[in-house]
């Protein structure tokens, strides 16, 4: 594993932020931490990071205590928070020369690594003139430059549009082809199931489901029932319990008024919904 | 090292692009050049306006460059960044610092070209010393005083607007407190509280060797209070 945390628990004054939390990141997977704003995803990351302490539990990375990470252990992170964090006033490639600089990485690899998010025609545009689906790459592409095992997404596309989106989904796919380990925080379930090999549901400070994506929603998939669409513009839902159910579709059929059919499997985001009351995007 | 020269030459690129930290290095030098050529009034003072302005120098420029950068680095994130990338803190600020004190020596040298390279002074202790050099030396004590208040405002600050508050009033009493006090002894009392118009008085004799106890005392006493509040600022903010 290349996280563990067991029994994770974190305080803000009087303020449990984390409730025992256990969770674990194999190597080479995408995991993902999804929960709406104010759960504590931002929270696990920077505990996990190193950049915040804990109160008890045990948290660890590489097989060591997240508090004793060095700096050259944290050299094998990539981390990408929810800000963007450039350089307004320095070019695409002026940005990743910094970091290339401090990780002491080749020049060579800053043009390899803007053809890998797209920027390659960019390279000389000031950060401050990208629009913010092109920050977020040229961020992406700060994170991995240097190749790291373990990458943290922290809400990746927040506020990106689809097409954006899109690129950066393929980019995360890439990293996870390559070999590299992800664990991403999103409130985007439809982004969490595309991506993630695992997932664990977090709301105000608790996990309160993990699980492959498929497995979850079949978890919870207990009034199967089926929609039909028909010709007419009218709505159906009838239970795939029901005996009526077969003999009510086939006449449907036969008469030919059915427009499309789908089961009614349950969502990431119902499945949310009925574990804590609330919407996944609730306040964010 | 190699992180701090980083954040040397990432602050050199990042200047030449940001006019409101460069017309700070840039406008006292360039002010000195074109006035000790055009104004030559009769009885004037020598060196008058390279005296002025290089007081006004130090108390402004290293100020408010290394209070705005740190807390522009802030307020958009790019120092957590740094961070993460495993830059040190303490290479952070040594760069930073490194950065604004040697852009302001070439101002500096820049006004000294002001002074003749042959003007030699002797001070009541007999000893002499070639004016530019101790016109440096006195501009190189000011600048660490006054880039240290502002890395003291940059901690502290959570933002840009919160460093700019924070800057303003300290920077218009070390640098204009001297000027003032050329016209009026009640501000000329209170202004020898603070480093500038100490600095001031051993500027108007050229020589380093003109500094009695008194002026020593005052301006380690604000190195040290500059340096508390530094400290304190770091301790209760960090570079967070």
């Amino acid at each position: 594993m290349m996280i563990t945390c067991t029994n994770l628990k974190k305080s803000f004054g009087d303020k449990q932020v984390l409730k025992d939390i256990n969770l674990s990141v194999a190597k080479g997977s995408i995991v993902g931490l999804l929960g709406p704003s104010g759960a504590g995803k931002t929270t696990i990351i920077k505990i996990l990071t190193g950049q915040l302490s804990y109160d008890s539990g045990s948290v660890r990375v590489f097989d060591k205590e997240a508090s004793k990470l060095t700096g050259e252990d944290k050299k094998r992170f990539g981390i990408m928070m929810d800000r963007f964090g450039l350089y307004d006033r320095l070019t695409c490639v002026d940005n990743l020369k910094i970091f290339a600089d401090i990780y002491g990485i080749k020049h060579i690899r800053i043009k390899e690594t803007l053809d890998e998010v797209g920027l390659k025609d960019d390279y000389k545009k000031l950060a401050a003139n990208l629009s913010k689906g092109m920050r977020a790459r040229l961020q992406l592409a700060r994170v991995f430059m240097h190749s790291p095992e373990i990458i943290f997404l922290d809400e990746p596309t927040a506020g990106l549009d689809p097409q954006s989106m899109r690129a950066i989904h393929r980019i995360i796919l890439k990293k996870k082809q390559e070999g590299c380990t992800i664990f991403l925080t999103t409130h985007n379930m439809e982004e969490a199931h595309k991506l993630c090999d695992n997932i664990f549901l977090l709301n105000e400070g608790k996990i309160v489901e993990q699980g492959t994506p498929e497995d979850i929603c079949r978890r919870y998939n207990v009034n199967k029932r089926i929609k039909l669409h028909l010709t007419n513009g009218r709505d159906l839902e009838l239970s795939q319990e029901s005996t009526d159910t077969a003999r009510e579709v086939f006449e449907l059929l036969n008469k030919g008024e059915i427009s499309t059919i789908h089961s009614t499997e349950p969502t990431l985001e119902t499945v949310f919904l009925e574990l804590t009351g609330k919407a996944l995007e609730e306040g964010a | 090292m190699r992180n701090i020269i980083v954040i040397i030459k990432k602050q050199l690129q990042d200047t030449f692009k940001n006019k409101t930290i460069l017309i700070q290095f840039v406008m006292f030098p360039l002010l000195t050049i074109v006035m000790e050529n055009a104004v030559n009034i009769e009885g004037m003072e020598p060196l008058f306006f390279t005296k002025l302005f290089s007081t006004m120098f130090m108390g402004m420029a290293p100020l408010t460059a290394t209070a705005g950068i740190i807390a522009e680095e802030k307020e958009k994130d790019t120092l957590r960044v740094l961070m993460m990338a495993n830059v040190k803190p303490w290479q952070y600020l040594i760069g930073i610092a490194t950065y604004v004190w040697t852009i302001c020596m070439i101002g500096a040298g820049v006004m000294s070209t002001t002074i003749p390279s042959s003007l030699v002074k002797t001070s009541s202790a007999q000893i002499s010393e070639s004016a530019v050099a101790s016109y440096l030396s006195i501009m190189a004590i000011g600048f660490v005083i006054s880039t240290l208040a502002g890395a003291a405002i940059g901690v502290f600050a959570k933002n840009q607007m919160t460093a700019t508050s924070l800057t303003v009033p300290v920077m218009l009493i070390l640098s204009f407190a001297p000027m003032l006090s050329m016209f009026n002894d009640k501000i000329e009392k209170v202004a020898r509280a603070f480093f500038t118009q100490q600095l001031k008085i051993t500027l108007d004799e050229m020589a380093l060797a003109s500094v009695n106890a008194t002026n020593a005392v005052i301006i380690a006493a604000n190195a040290v209070l500059f340096t508390a509040l530094f400290v304190f600022a770091y301790q209760r903010k960090g570079l967070e």
